[in-house]
């Protein structure tokens, strides 16, 4: 009798569990029932009164989650003035590198303000709008053998990531340099450490941080090679969200927004160590 | 020793927030696993027949599950759905969906190997006592089966539970994710949050997995005295 009981019991425990999750899926699908793979336009926006936004929620100081589980970080503050100057309430959604292009894609956000880098590649599935930060090359050295020209890199070793553009443009243009080549950012980082290389290569926020942490390390040289551009994007053809996010760059770069911005959000972690103008980029003008 | 990393864990609402991302992960995968034990048991039951072309067709779906890796099968739900068919699944319900997926062709495997595993004898002895069809069933076959059934079983379900960080990656904040939210926003001032936070996080999946476990002995125990 006690068996079959408690068989009931569980039989009404597991339709109720089902039915409810059925219920919790139904209301989920009406809730973002109107973004089915067609991007919402700026007034289906302002309607609903809510902007999505995908952000790095693990990528400090560019988007990150603080101690109160409130997303931080410099894209985050510019994810903050877009909502309020659409007069919306913002959603962060975290993604990751990977899945960026395909969250844009398939309109389950409405930006990606992940510290998206420009490449021709993703500029065929996603639409850049105008860039609001730049990064290039830095090289870190040792304070006691300080490199801050490439020329000096002649006939040393240098420590780079494979696949990185740092790989690509010292083979390219400085062809005299040895390469130590490493997959991961700790390897190269130790080889660093052991003084197996001279100096060490990769973007320029990556090591800039690095330095800050290590003493006895600077960041010789901060900004070398192609100035690459990371810009807000959105789903392919949603034009009218662009046309507004680039004039709302814009207009941000008359008040020097993005000088603001650094100064609250990379300032604390970069310190003196990084020129603010090597980094961020007013009213979509890279220079 | 004021510097020790744990001390991560009670700033702000860090602790509050693991927890809740622990939530996540045991709403998601008990859900999951209740689920694919009832329909596993059911395509475990299918899979006994011997109609080819029911054989072939379960086949199918077993090898396909078995050889996709399951974070390409997130992708293929949160993202294909709604590609192919306009149809925008949160993340959450899509993970429900991919690990009922996974864990019924999975529960069904080992269902069906549980049932084959009785020797035809039990069957042929059941039939000489005179017990008709029914009557094997339940006091021969499903009591052996079961035994045979419960650690497969609780291995898959503590399986799944662990799978589940994957879908940090389709937007789900589940507790690894949490966890590695901490230790990036705290990587320069607390550079060792790295080993308490997992260490924590390991203590909270031992939490979750070790009372199915120890319920799986338990049920073992008492179907053993029947």
């Amino acid at each position: 009798m006690k068996k079959i009981l408690s068989l009931l019991l569980l039989l009404v425990l597991t339709t109720t569990l089902l039915a409810g999750c059925k219920n919790d899926a139904d209301k989920k699908e009406t809730d973002t029932a109107k973004t089915t793979g067609t991007a919402r336009t700026l007034d289906e926006i302002k309607k609903d009164k809510k902007l999505v936004i995908g952000v790095f929620s693990d990528k400090k100081p560019f988007g990150y989650v603080d101690e109160n589980g409130k997303y931080q970080g410099y894209d985050v503050y510019f994810g903050d003035r877009i909502a309020k100057d659409l007069g919306v309430d913002v959603e962060y959604v975290s993604v990751e590198a990977a899945s960026r292009v395909e969250y844009l894609v398939t309109a389950k956000v409405d930006i990606i303000l992940a510290n998206f880098t420009v490449t021709p590649d993703r500029a065929e599935k996603v639409d850049f709008a105008l860039p609001y930060m730049k990064v290039a090359l830095g090289v870190v050295s040792p304070d006691s053998a300080l490199i801050i020209s490439a020329d000096q890199l002649k006939g040393k070793t240098l420590i780079v990531n494979k696949g990185t553009t740092a790989e690509t443009y010292f083979t390219e243009n400085y062809p005299d340099v040895k390469l130590l080549k490493f997959d991961q950012y700790s390897e190269a980082y130790s080889a660093l450490l052991d003084g197996r290389g001279d100096a060490f290569s990769t973007d320029n926020t990556e090591v800039l941080a690095w330095a800050l942490e290590n003493k006895g390390y600077t960041v010789g040289i901060d900004s070398l090679g192609n100035l690459d551009t990371i810009a807000p994007a959105v789903q392919k053809g949603n034009t009218e969200l662009l046309n507004w996010l680039n004039e709302e760059i814009k207009t941000l770069g008359k008040e020097n927004f993005f000088h603001k911005d650094y100064d609250e959000t990379l300032a604390p972690v970069y310190g003196d160590a990084a020129n603010p103008d090597n980094l961020v980029v007013e009213g979509g003008e890279v220079k | 020793m004021q510097d020790l990393g744990i001390r991560v864990l009670f700033e702000g609402k860090n602790l509050i927030r693991l927890l809740e991302g622990l939530w996540v992960t045991i709403e998601i995968s008990l859900l999951s696993v209740l689920i694919s034990m009832i329909l596993g048991i059911v395509l475990g039951m299918i899979m006994t027949v011997k109609n080819p072309l029911v054989k072939a067709v379960t086949r199918l779906y077993l090898e396909f599950v078995r050889i996709m890796p399951q974070l390409v099968l997130l992708f293929l739900v949160y993202f294909g759905m709604t590609r192919a068919f306009h149809v925008n699944l949160s993340g959450e319900v899509s993970a429900v969906i991919v690990f009922s997926i996974w864990g019924t062709a999975e529960m069904g495997d080992l269902v069906r190997s549980a049932l084959i595993s009785i020797p035809a004898h039990q069957y042929e002895s059941g039939r000489a006592l005179g017990l008709t069809e029914g009557q094997i069933y339940r006091y021969i076959v499903i009591p052996q089966t079961i035994r045979r059934l419960v650690p497969l079983a609780i291995n898959l379900a503590t399986r799944m539970i662990k799978t589940t960080s994957l879908i940090a990656l389709i937007g789900v904040i589940e507790v690894v994710k949490v966890g590695q939210q901490i230790i990036e926003a705290s990587r320069l001032s607390v550079p060792s949050a790295a080993l308490w936070i997992y260490g924590v996080i390991f203590f909270l999946y031992f939490i979750i997995c070790y009372p199915v476990a120890k319920l799986a002995a338990r049920l073992e125990k008492a179907w053993n005295t029947v």
